[in-house]
């Protein structure tokens, strides 16, 4: 890009790169002075880097308000080989500072949090010397989430890509020496990171592919060129999305491919929020977003996306039901509203997917750090009743099972309240955030497929259903543990984000309210082609009371009665029974898994390492070794250290030598 | 003289020379046989350069003089230090060089 073209840009659009430098130089500078800052200046550190990044992308959100078709900022070359040019470089448009507006907002947000509950946290971990690494690896997340988003080119996106899957995998094992056997932790990172590869392998292949039919990795010229690529080469088209389709199922946890986003609840709380429900995961999501041009010429990838997107959708909401560990559920959840997004992306509704992408990130957001909150209250309740009954250190207490707590209601009321909100924003309850955004999609599905919309309404109803038990569980009815009973209320440091999400989860609907369709305005700039949403009255009403439905159905399930004493079994299990036992053991995926998948690859492995490597190829090397060897110690009877009889051999030669030159 | 006596005596100082080399175990021995070796073909070099009238087979035999010599300096120089080491000069003791 010449410096007449940067001229040309609109003066806030040339601040793009700080959205990803200010996250980058907060983290250098935790990094090298972090451990004179103290906790207090480690905290102000990270969060003023991605509030200042959330600043950034509010200047460049006014500057599209002004040029609404953006632009491009070219930073630096990066690869220039033959065809093949890859540039550092900024896309500003209205889709990109959507997602950059939504990480940083969200994660200052979490970063705030982040500073009171990790304080109690390691402590409670035993190891204050983390606090500093923590917000190391949460600014370089934010850093590599922004190059994933204001990406120009699919290398860039890659990049970011990996990176987020790499702090994802660094924080999934932040206490990597913690959970079950000492490993569980260690493990659980492991398996995102190993699932997440797989994806990525996919993404990997359709870069390829799109480097082999396009010749480039830019996304406007791959855009601009598609429809002639897809006139001429409709398989290569369909193949680059499917595998695209692959790598959003690993980094937006899909069927097949979603196992590793319940085991990444090992994680810190804040980090569960930020990266497992808010953000991360809804790269995926972005991606298909962002290449609706290519999914737009391929309508059978559009059906596999969106049926992948609504079996994931309906099958994990059924997984939620069953689960007793308060992140558990909402992990399921997220998964299940993740499923959501790609149906309706798949759909060609981008701007509903987005929406429903931007709320989501609002309540669950607001749930998981609620999640948090009640996890540190009995934490705090747990060490404060042992405290007096003089009992030490730790035994099997589990802070996050649902079945130990109830009655929080009085002992938390600022958490129960902001809870309740997000809980019944994601419910779908008129008139909160997740009304909306899931009524839309609701709609355009209801347009595109019925059988889509049917499996979407019952997994909304499933959806209420397990907001219902968990409300009720860890909210209502009587403690069921000492630990609840002494639950504390978190300090301000911990609430205050948590009001804030609050109040966007509740008010987040007017970003698209029919009639308005703010979001939709804003959006149309950088899609192809956008329907406008609809509003469908019935559709909306079916919607609405499928909610109140589950959540009166979970209130007369768990609620009506005093719940369940300690170590009865769930009310459900007796009705459902074998149905139940499938939804707690999470339909036996893993297992079906392993015994499928990685058991078989043990043994290839095992086969490999032994059989292959040792038997076949350390064979080959040994045995070229011991074929010198022998030969060499045949040819040492010649070195027998008698100079005569070297001497005589030189004779022999010298005679031969002649010989055969008198005699030729 | 016949070229042939020349060449035959060659023949037979050649003889005695590798003979002495590989049969006997002193090495001072050893040394005046490779002069021997040499020296029979000095001969031929001075008798054939008579025998074609060109003086390039005498100039050449300057060069063996003065390459023997040094060699036998060499070679006395290692049979002095083998002897200090060893207390003997008995060629055949010499074999630690053995593979």
């Amino acid at each position: 890009m010449s410096l007449n073209e940067i001229a040309s840009l609109h003066p806030f659009f040339q601040l793009a790169p700080l959205v990803v430098f200010l996250p980058v130089l907060g983290l250098l500078i935790n990094l090298l002075v972090g451990k004179r800052l103290g906790e207090k200046g480690i905290g102000a550190v990270a969060s003023l880097a991605t509030g200042g990044a959330f600043v950034v992308a509010v200047l460049l959100a006014v500057g599209l308000a002004q040029v609404s078709e953006g632009g491009t900022l070219t930073l630096a070359n990066w690869i220039t080989l033959g065809d093949l040019g890859v540039s550092w470089s900024f896309r500003i448009d209205t889709l990109s500072v959507l997602m950059m507006l939504v990480v940083s907002g969200v994660g200052t947000l979490i970063h705030i949090y982040s500073i009171g509950y990790m304080h109690s946290d390691v402590r409670h971990n035993e190891d204050p010397g983390r606090f500093r690494r923590f917000f190391v690896y949460l600014n370089l997340f934010i850093a590599f989430m922004m190059v994933l988003v204001s990406s120009d080119n699919f290398l860039m996106l890659f990049v970011g890509w990996e990176g987020v899957g790499l702090c994802s995998y660094l924080l999934i094992g932040f206490w990597f020496e913690k959970g079950a056997d000492g490993i569980g932790n260690a493990r659980a990172a492991k398996k995102a990171f190993v699932v997440n590869r797989i994806g990525d392998f996919g993404l990997l292949i359709a870069l390829f592919l799109l480097f082999y039919n396009f010749g480039t990795l830019n996304f406007a010229e791959i855009f601009e060129k598609a429809p002639a690529v897809a006139a001429a080469a409709p398989g290569a088209i369909m193949a680059i999305t499917l595998f695209m389709l692959l790598g959003v199922t690993g980094k937006s946890a899909q069927l097949p491919l979603f196992v590793w986003l319940p085991d990444a609840m090992a994680g810190p709380t804040p980090v569960s929020a930020l990266i497992h429900a808010a953000t991360m995961v809804t790269a995926g999501v972005y991606l298909v977003a962002r290449s609706q041009a290519l999914y737009f010429e391929v309508p059978a990838a559009q059906n596999v996306v969106m049926w992948v997107g609504a079996l994931t959708a309906f099958f994990a909401a059924t997984i939620a039901v069953g689960q007793n560990d308060i992140k558990k559920v909402l992990a399921y959840s997220t998964i299940s509203q993740l499923g959501f997004m790609v149906t309706v992306v798949g759909m060609g509704a981008t701007v509903a997917g987005m929406f429903h992408l931007t709320t989501q990130a609002f309540f669950k957001a607001l749930l998981f750090l609620g999640a948090g909150s009640v996890i540190l209250g009995v934490e705090h309740g747990h060490a404060h009743a042992h405290a007096k009954a003089g009992e030490h250190g730790h035994d099997s207490f589990d802070p996050q099972d649902m079945r130990e707590m109830g009655g929080l209601r009085k002992r938390m009321p600022l958490t129960f309240t902001v809870y309740l909100l997000g809980g019944l924003s994601m419910a779908g309850i008129a008139p909160l955030a997740g009304f909306f955004s899931k009524d839309e999609i609701l709609a355009a599905a209801s347009e595109k497929s019925i059988a889509v919309y049917v499996l979407l309404t019952a997994a909304a109803f499933l959806t209420a259903f397990y907001v219902g038990r968990q409300l009720v569980m860890v909210f209502f009815g009587k403690p069921r543990s000492d630990a609840s009973e002494k639950a504390a209320e978190s300090p301000l440091l911990v609430t205050l984000p948590l009001i804030i999400l609050a109040l966007l989860a509740v008010f987040g609907g007017a970003l698209n309210l029919p009639g308005s369709h703010l979001l939709e305005t804003w959006l149309e700039h950088s899609l192809p082609e956008t329907a406008p949403g609809q509003f469908v009255l019935p559709v909306a009403l079916i919607s609405l009371g499928i909610a109140l439905l589950g959540l009166l159905l979970a209130w007369l399930v768990y609620g009506r009665k005093p719940i369940f004493e300690k170590g009865q079994p769930d009310p459900l299990r007796r009705p459902l029974n074998g149905l139940f036992k499938a939804l707690e053991n999470k339909w036996w995926v893993d297992e079906l898994y392993h015994a499928v998948i990685v058991r078989p690859y043990q043994s290839i492995a095992q086969f490999s390492a032994g059989a292959v490597d040792q038997g076949v190829i350390d064979g080959v090397v040994n045995g070229m070794g011991s074929l010198v060897r022998s030969g060499a110690k045949w040819w040492r009877r010649f070195q027998n250290g008698y100079i005569r009889s070297y001497a005589l051999t030189i004779v022999f030669g010298v005679v031969l030598v002649i010989t055969y030159l008198v005699l030729r | 003289m016949p070229m042939s006596y020349f060449i035959g005596l060659s023949v037979v100082m050649f003889a005695m020379g590798i003979l002495g080399v590989l049969l006997r175990r002193n090495p001072l021995v050893v040394f005046m046989s490779l002069e021997l070796m040499f020296n029979s073909a000095n001969l031929l070099f001075v008798a054939f350069s008579a025998y074609h009238q060109v003086l390039d087979g005498q100039l050449f035999v300057f060069f063996v003089m003065t390459t023997a010599a040094a060699e036998v300096a060499v070679g006395l120089a290692l049979i002095v230090a083998v002897f200090k080491a060893k207390r003997t000069i008995d060629l055949d003791q010499m074999s630690s060089l053995k593979g």
